[in-house]
């Protein structure tokens, strides 16, 4: 995305878990900053060093340790890429239980450590729920071992789920068991056309109705959002050339039989169709049609980025104010920029982005902080899935309670005392949250 | 005028094939079937002759078991008019399948039969081929692109290796689609819910007076010997060694 720049002046690339624990038990000792890398895929610059902080990035440590094909249940290092871990499992009749546009590039310690959300938590939950040990070396070099294999373990407090969506600040993920759901053969995907956001809501809550356990991904897209895809990326074709709408939903539904889940499908399109909540639909046919479908929606994010600059909001909003926030920008900024929304509809999480002929300050002072105010407003979260970074270091108290961000520190006190891991990111600095409490 | 376009259910394109441990054949259990590219393109191609208003009807058939009835209700969908199934069990290859198409070419009196170039599965680019002989009608196969005539005739651009080849043929006329002819449309809802209601008619080989007689048996598929890795050599003498003495090049 261009928008931040690093100035390290070391990157180290550890093989084993024991060199990561030396590592820190150095930087530990010499108070030396150190910023955890995976795929560096992230979005919000959290993996970006800010200063001189040492990179330490987990590439080099991308081995399966072991596959159970009974269970599912996967153990891995930190750096495997997410499509290679979908690769193997897949070859033994398992997927991932998360998937999203950076998967070839995207490792599973980065994934873990921001709680990465993507296309199918809608179906599969979120890591969350998913991951069920991980290995974590904590700043003073202590390898804390939480690599359970197990469904069910309810032996004191949950650690891991600490580290997870932790962004690096409390601990570095070395190692990650996770469960994996099994590869299911039947797989459809429908590209329909809606004229208004109400009716793409009436549209998902009869989807949950009548495809309910077979429904595996429902995402949308706006008018804008299609354009900016045929516009600027290669092999894109529109699904439904004759139908010029201003919204698009993707679903896709995942099940055990083809026959009974194109029953479904058919039946939900039908019905679809007559209560006259969508106007135009596209149902793939064979797997490149599925695939050229996903490719509009998982385009939006690279399509949008050839068009100069951008600005990315991911945001949670109740469902029924999603595309308020759209309109409202629409007409805020009127001319002086193109306004998109797109996203995980079925998760509530709004893809705002905001597109410029360049990068401008007067512009960002008319996106910010009014978009973080209407989203606090709506009682809604200002990062989804991206995580806070760098980016919004300081936003954190628009979702969330002063008391609870004292709680946070605390945790950061305890695990990072002298604060050497992945520093300016996250929560607030000291001195700004002590300002922020005496507001309040 | 009515066209006719044969269409093959196959293994999906995109699918990663597997040989069976028995070597007796490829994986086809919880595999993903679709209809061939190249059948789809057949149709995409009589659905735009009767969109540019040449053809009145246009007319699908599959032939083999119970599951073609899938590949034809795709074909509706995208927009056929009706749909013919030629049921059997038995295995078919292209001379069975040539035979049943002259029959059922036969009875519906096409003026154009549209297929495509060749399956995905067997490869095998024949029956386009013998169906035109068995009705001793003209062909042009792997075209990329067909034109009309105003003397019942058409005029097709062929993909050859030497590049372009241009014929006219009268009609009726047997045309086989090769990649670059179009694109296929997709299956949009309003063709779906129509194709619910349009007919697919059964016929059976003994129906139609053909006889079936397996003319192939499959002794044994195995894989392509597995690729040996590259080896990265220390130095020149080293290469020269390898080529001399392993690979016997020089």
């Amino acid at each position: 995305m261009n928008k931040y720049e690093g100035h390290s002046q070391l990157l180290l690339r550890p093989r084993t878990t024991q060199q990561v624990s030396e590592i820190l038990q150095y930087c530990y000792a010499g108070r030396l900053a150190v910023v955890p890398q995976g795929g560096n895929t992230g979005l919000v610059g959290g993996s970006v060093p800010v200063f001189d902080e040492v990179i330490l990035n987990l590439g080099a440590m991308n081995k399966i340790l072991n596959f159970d094909e009974a269970s599912g249940i996967l153990v891995c290092e930190a750096g495997c890429i997410l499509e290679s871990l979908d690769n193997y499992v897949g070859s033994r009749g398992y997927v991932m239980p998360l998937d999203l546009g950076a998967k070839g590039s995207c490792q599973i310690g980065g994934n873990v450590s921001t709680n990465a959300g993507g296309l199918r938590l809608l179906r599969y939950g979120s890591l969350h729920g998913n991951v069920l040990g991980l290995e974590v070396v904590l700043a003073d070099g202590t390898v804390l071992d939480l690599l359970g294999t197990l469904r069910k373990d309810n032996t004191g407090y949950d650690l891991k789920q600490l580290f997870i969506g932790g962004e690096g600040t409390l601990g570095v993920v070395t190692k990650v068991s996770i469960i994996t759901p099994p590869k299911l053969a039947s797989t459809n995907v429908a590209f329909l056309a809606c004229e208004d956001y109400v009716s793409c809501q009436k549209t998902f809550a009869q989807a949950k109705l009548q495809l309910g356990e077979i429904l595996s991904a429902f995402e949308f897209l706006d008018r804008y959002a299609l354009d900016v895809v045929l516009k600027h990326l290669d092999g894109t074709r529109d699904p439904l050339p004759d139908s010029k709408q201003h919204f698009y939903l993707l679903v896709e539904t995942t099940g055990s039989n083809q026959l009974h889940d194109k029953e479904k499908l058919d039946a939900f399109l039908e019905s679809a169709i007559e209560q006259g909540l969508i106007t135009d639909g596209a149902v793939a046919q064979d797997i490149s049609q599925a695939a050229s479908f996903w490719k509009v929606r998982e385009g939006v994010a690279e399509a949008m980025g050839k068009g100069g600059a951008v600005y990315k909001y991911d945001l949670s909003i109740p469902l029924k104010d999603l595309y308020t926030l759209v309109e409202d920008m629409r007409s805020r900024l009127k001319d002086s920029a193109t306004v998109v929304g797109y996203g995980h509809m079925g998760d509530g999480n709004l893809h705002l982005n905001i597109m410029a002929p360049k990068y401008d300050n007067e512009l960002l002072a008319q996106i910010e902080p009014y978009v973080y105010e209407w989203t606090a407003a709506a009682k809604g979260s200002i990062s989804a899935e991206h995580g806070l970074g760098f980016m919004k270091a300081k936003a954190i108290h628009y979702s969330k309670s002063t008391a609870a961000v004292q709680v946070m520190e605390g945790f950061k006190k305890l695990l990072d005392p002298r604060g050497i891991l992945n520093p300016y990111k996250v929560l607030p600095s000291p001195s700004e949250s002590h300002v922020i409490s005496e507001a309040t | 005028m009515k066209v006719l376009v044969a269409v093959k259910r196959v293994i999906d394109y995109a699918v990663k094939i597997r040989v069976k441990a028995d070597k007796t054949g490829v994986e086809m259990n919880n595999v993903k079937m679709s209809m061939n590219p190249f059948c789809e393109i057949a149709l995409e191609e009589a659905l735009r002759f009767r969109e540019a208003g040449k053809a009145s009807e246009v007319v699908v058939v599959s032939m083999g078991g119970p599951q073609c009835v899938e590949t034809l209700r795709t074909g509706l969908a995208m927009g056929a008019d009706r749909a013919i199934h030629v049921s059997t069990e038995i295995p078919l290859y292209p001379l069975a399948v040539a035979k049943l198409l002259r029959a059922v070419a036969a009875n519906e009196q096409p003026q154009i039969l549209l297929l495509g170039k060749q399956a995905i599965d067997d490869d095998a680019n024949q029956t386009g081929q013998m169906v035109a002989g068995l009705l001793k009608w003209p062909q042009a196969t792997f075209a990329s692109k067909v034109y009309f005539g105003d003397k019942n005739d058409v005029t097709v651009e062929r993909e050859v290796d030497g590049g372009l080849e241009t014929l006219r043929l009268q009609l009726p006329a047997v045309i086989t689609t090769d990649l670059r002819l179009n694109e296929p449309r997709y299956a949009t809802l309003p063709n779906i819910m129509k194709a619910k209601k349009k007919t697919i008619s059964k016929l059976t080989p003994e129906e139609l007076k053909v006889e079936i007689k397996p003319d192939f048996k499959i002794l044994e598929v195995v894989d392509p010997p597995k690729r040996k890795g590259g080896v990265m050599v220390g130095s020149v003498d080293e290469l020269v060694d390898k080529l001399k003495n392993e690979a016997h090049v020089i």
